[in-house]
């Protein structure tokens, strides 16, 4: 049988308040145990939650930013559940009146088609606190600084029907709430993490089956190998007969593989009813007006941007866009190429810029675990690369070797290519002799060449370019060759 | 001195009649001496000895505030800093609050001098006093009778002259009740007029902190210091202050001729005590002779108040005292075997009956399948209730009628049955569940086997008219002097 997936997300997302949703605390990541905690925090007798505005700012900016409705009067509520590291023993969170409802996000694949998925809601709530198990024998630490860091749920309608769509559409989410500053998005430190809802269904059917929800995906690889591997155990589960149990499931990434964690029989009764310690929150048109206007460029409107400004491919255009970082790289390296070179070779050097950022220095700072902001090379050291390349001071392959030498702190392209004795042979008569040269040692070759053998060309380029150690003008080399070689 | 108003105890403290430390060591001395009241869980002392010498430093450098230098006693409800809080329950017996209820700061603000904190139903659940941790306080007018609950420890150590002043909290009528059975004055302000912060929540959205005093001037006095809003609680409302104690003596001139007295006929059949209707018609007819305009009119949703309040209570109360688990602070049973069993025992012991029934019944109310035809439905009512007050004050002045059904009752009488106990509660709670502000005022006593014991009327406003209340109490008071009873061997 045909298999059909259907996949929805739900995402949380850290917001990057100072301080926490319902108290002053501080939001700061890595502070020793308890330290960030207050009276609020700790849910000490008699104390009260007060909201924090920047809180509803954010969660509205996200809002904004997926197209979706910003409520004018949401509510909170209180999810009642028992738990150490739940010092209310109560999430304050929302349930029926979210802040944002009915949103879309549009996300290209790998084979450059695109797709738009539904964004049901996203609703403001409060992170609980870490349990530590493991530095405790016998015992279970409680940490309750992240207690009360404010946090987006983001909601997707059940639209993705791959693990890759799941991917590109949690991607998506991670650059516009970078984009829009309102995350760090760090996923190892917590502040960027998905669940994923799984089910499957005979291809052309139109009701669901049942779904299964795996907990807690900290990063874009477990969430693919997470969601695959479902994807087959239900398969296999279904073949063989069997039925899918609606149940909650954590993906275990050391041993690849789900694990069931409660069924929905043993599924707790959250209780919830709407919190009498805070008030409905009234948003005004005017502040939803406001923050309108301050939205940044997002990462749509900077594709199509980027396509027109610098003649990019689609493909060019959405991969640098993709990080707000990357992005800012990029147009740095346009912004000096365009001071300092002809316009005439600006589309080249735009062309460069995007096949360099995506290509070699991404290469680089993957390797050395660096983000671009901290890249050894500076936008502005890339574009006197680029700006030497197409000028023909070098060739692309030597650029390769000037780059390296620029990452491991040699200099500018400048520095690096005298001390380096690197330049480009573009002197004709000096070519014209080396061409020469190569044909008189290489005489059969030659008469290979001239009786038909086309193939036998690049032979001679190559030994062109080794006599010249790579400096040789290519195209005067090619072109020379052609006229000796008649 | 322990009879002086709180206007007296204000002028001979700044005229030089008597200190601080004088007046404090006098309240000192009867809190000691009337002990056997058990009105008080904490007894300061010591510390309230330091604040007075203090309170007369700033007096002497002519830097007092409102009420620099009079005594005061806290519920046990209001956290204050370095102060063993328990609420009145074996859960917080360890417990020493690690700052000030906004209350509590408010008040030191204004110069009261604390010197204890006071007896109360555990977690404020009750209307005798009789399910504290501490045990039952007792009476002033009878020992054998109940004070009323929960702020039965302030009421009663106010009742007993203990104290000039004492905080208390109301949330379906633990200030108005405890004050009619113990024959003293008591403000249940306006839903947000009083800060919740550091008052340890019972059902958050009926909560509201408020005043006792022997009278209505008292109260004006306190609730100046206590009132206004806080960033600290979203649901206090940012709304200016009165001067409720100017307001107070300029309203001498405002004749309370022309007003209109609304009295509900649902709070004077069955149910009510006839020897208490009658007191209670005594206080009516007063304010007719005043020239005030008596009208009969109806709250038709008067009869749902209690099945409602029984259901929205325990829900909110089911969450707020979800935190007490016996993980961070609090009671925590013996050698937990596990995280369930942590759970479990130091809840089961650490709360006291009356506490686990609400926390059942909310959590039932909560559940799903269960949560629209109880939660919700209590919700419509709420709304229903409220509209039954915005009518009557399009209409009326001010609501009167009686605090309670009857007298203080004994001890014991009615622990056995908790539906028995909640009627007590009939007339008040509505209140609470409208948010509009209401007070009980001593009108008169009514004798239950050879016992004379207080009976109060209740005055009930429409939203932020408290200095209406005041005024309609205050002139009744300065033409009757049931306020100024005070119960035999306190005198």
């Amino acid at each position: 049988m045909q298999w059909e997936t259907v996949i929805g997300l739900e995402i949380h997302v850290q917001l990057a308040t100072d301080s926490k949703i319902f108290s002053g605390a501080s939001t700061a990541y890595g502070a020793n145990p308890n330290t960030q905690a207050c009276a609020v925090d700790l849910g000490l007798p008699g104390v009260l939650p007060v909201l924090n505005k920047d809180a509803v700012r954010m969660a509205a900016m996200f809002g904004l930013a997926v197209g979706a409705n910003v409520a004018e009067r949401s509510v909170f509520d209180r999810k009642n559940y028992f738990y150490p590291d739940s010092p209310k023993g109560y999430q304050i969170s929302q349930l029926e009146f979210p802040i944002v409802e009915h949103g879309t996000l549009d996300i290209v694949l790998g084979d450059g088609s695109r797709k738009t998925i539904g964004i049901t809601r996203a609703h403001l709530e409060e992170d609980a606190g870490k349990s530590l198990h493991e530095e405790f024998p016998d015992s279970t630490g409680i940490d309750l600084n992240r207690c009360g860091t404010p946090l987006i749920e983001i909601v997707s309608e059940p639209d993705m029907r791959t693990a890759e769509e799941a991917v590109a559409y949690m991607k998506k989410i991670h650059s516009i709430v970078r984009y829009l500053g309102i995350s760090d998005g760090n996923m190892q430190e917590g502040s960027f993490r998905c669940d994923a809802n799984v089910s499957i269904r005979p291809k052309g059917q139109e009701e669901f089956g049942t779904r299964t929800e795996t907990k807690n995906l900290n990063s874009f690889r477990f969430v693919e190998r997470a969601i695959n591997h479902e994807v087959e155990r239900q398969i296999d589960v279904l073949e063989e007969g069997g039925r899918i149990v609606q149940e909650t499931r954590l993906y275990d990434a050391n041993k690849d593989e789900t694990r069931s964690m409660r069924s929905k029989e043993e599924a707790n009764d959250y209780r919830y009813f709407p919190d009498p310690d805070l008030l409905p929150v009234i948003i005004e048109p005017e502040f939803i007006e406001e923050l309108r206007k301050q939205l940044p460029e997002l990462p749509t409107e900077k594709i199509i941007r980027f396509k027109k400004d610098y003649d990019l491919s689609e493909y060019d255009a959405e991969n640098l866009a993709m990080s707000k970082e990357t992005a800012e790289y990029f147009e740095e390296v346009a912004r000096v190429s365009k001071e300092k070179a002809d316009s005439k070779a600006l589309p080249k050097i735009y062309k460069l810029a995007a096949n360099w950022v995506l290509g070699d220095l991404s290469a680089a700072l993957h390797q050395d675990g660096l983000e671009i902001e901290n890249s050894p090379v500076s936008a502005s050291m890339l574009a006197g690369l680029l700006g030497r390349i197409e000028d023909n001071t070098i060739s692309s392959k030597i650029a390769k070797e000037v780059f390296q030498a620029m990452w491991s702190g040699e200099g500018d392209v400048d520095v690096i290519i005298e001390a380096k004795g690197l330049k480009q042979i573009t002197d004709s008569g000096e070519i014209e002799a080396l061409v020469e040269q190569v044909v008189n040692d290489n005489p059969g070759q030659v008469e290979q060449y001239r009786s038909g053998k086309d193939k036998v060309f690049g032979f001679f380029v190559g030994q062109v370019m080794k006599l010249s150690k790579g400096k040789a003008n290519p195209k005067q080399v090619n072109d020379l060759l052609k006229e000796k070689l008649k | 001195m322990h009879e002086l108003s709180v206007s007296q105890l204000v002028d001979g403290l700044r005229n030089g009649e008597f200190s601080s430390v004088e007046l404090t060591q006098c309240f000192v001395d009867r809190m000691q001496k009337f002990n056997d009241l058990n009105a008080f869980i904490t007894e300061l002392s010591e510390r309230a000895l330091l604040q007075a010498a203090h309170a007369d430093k700033l007096i002497k450098d002519n830097q007092h505030s409102l009420l620099t230098g009079v005594p005061i006693a806290h519920k046990d409800i209001f956290c204050m800093h370095g102060v063993k809080t328990s609420c009145g329950s074996k859960m917080l017996d360890n417990f020493i609050a690690p700052y000030d209820a906004t209350v509590v700061e408010k008040l030191d603000q204004a110069g009261c001098v604390t010197i204890g904190r006071t007896n109360m139903d555990e977690f404020a659940m009750g209307s005798s006093n009789e399910s504290s941790y501490y045990g039952t306080v007792k009476n002033p007018w009878n020992k054998d009778r109940v004070p009323g609950g929960s702020s039965g420890g302030s009421a009663a150590a106010v009742a007993a002259r203990i104290a000039p002043l004492a905080t208390g909290t109301d949330t379906g009528g633990s200030i108005r009740q405890p004050a009619a059975l113990c024959g003293i004055t008591g403000l249940k302000p306006t839903y947000g007029r009083v800060s919740r912060f550091g008052m340890i929540a019972y059902a958050s959205s009926l909560d509201q902190g408020g005043p006792f005093g022997k009278s209505a001037e008292d109260c004006a006095y306190m609730l100046q210091a206590m009132a206004g809003f806080d960033e600290k609680d979203s649901t206090s409302l940012d709304k200016p202050v009165p001067e409720y104690t100017q307001l107070l003596n300029a309203s001498l001139h405002d004749s309370l001729k022309g007003k209109v007295i609304g009295v509900p006929e649902e709070y004077f059949s069955e149910g009510l005590s006839a020897d208490v209707k009658r007191v209670i018609e005594n206080a009516i007819a007063w304010y007719e002779q005043q020239g005030c305009e008596i009208k009969s009119i109806s709250l038709p949703n008067t009869k749902l108040a209690i099945p409602a309040y029984y259901v929205i209570a325990p829900a909110e109360c089911s969450s707020n005292l979800s935190r007490f688990d016996g993980v961070r602070y609090g009671y925590r049973c013996d050698e937990p075997q596990d995280l369930r069993d942590l759970y479990d025992r130091s809840r089961s012991e650490g709360f006291g009956d009356e506490v686990k029934r609400r926390i059942m019944i909310g959590t039932y109310a909560l559940s799903a399948g269960y949560y629209d035809a109880y939660y919700l439905k209590a919700q419509q009512i709420r709304r229903l209730i409220s509209e039954d007050f915005k009518k009557a004050f399009e209409q009326v002045d001010v609501i009167l009628g009686p605090t309670t059904p009857e007298p203080a009752f004994k001890i014991g009488e009615k622990t056995a049955d908790p539906v028995t106990m909640y009627l007590s509660d009939i007339y008040t709670i509505s209140i609470n569940l409208a948010g509009v502000p209401a007070m009980s005022v001593p009108c008169g006593f009514v004798n239950d086997q050879q016992s004379d014991l207080p009976v109060g009327m209740q005055l009930i406003g429409n939203y932020f008219e408290e200095e209406k209340l005041l005024n309609f109490a205050h002139q009744y008071q300065l033409d009757t002097d049931w306020h100024k009873k005070s119960p035999s061997g306190f005198e």
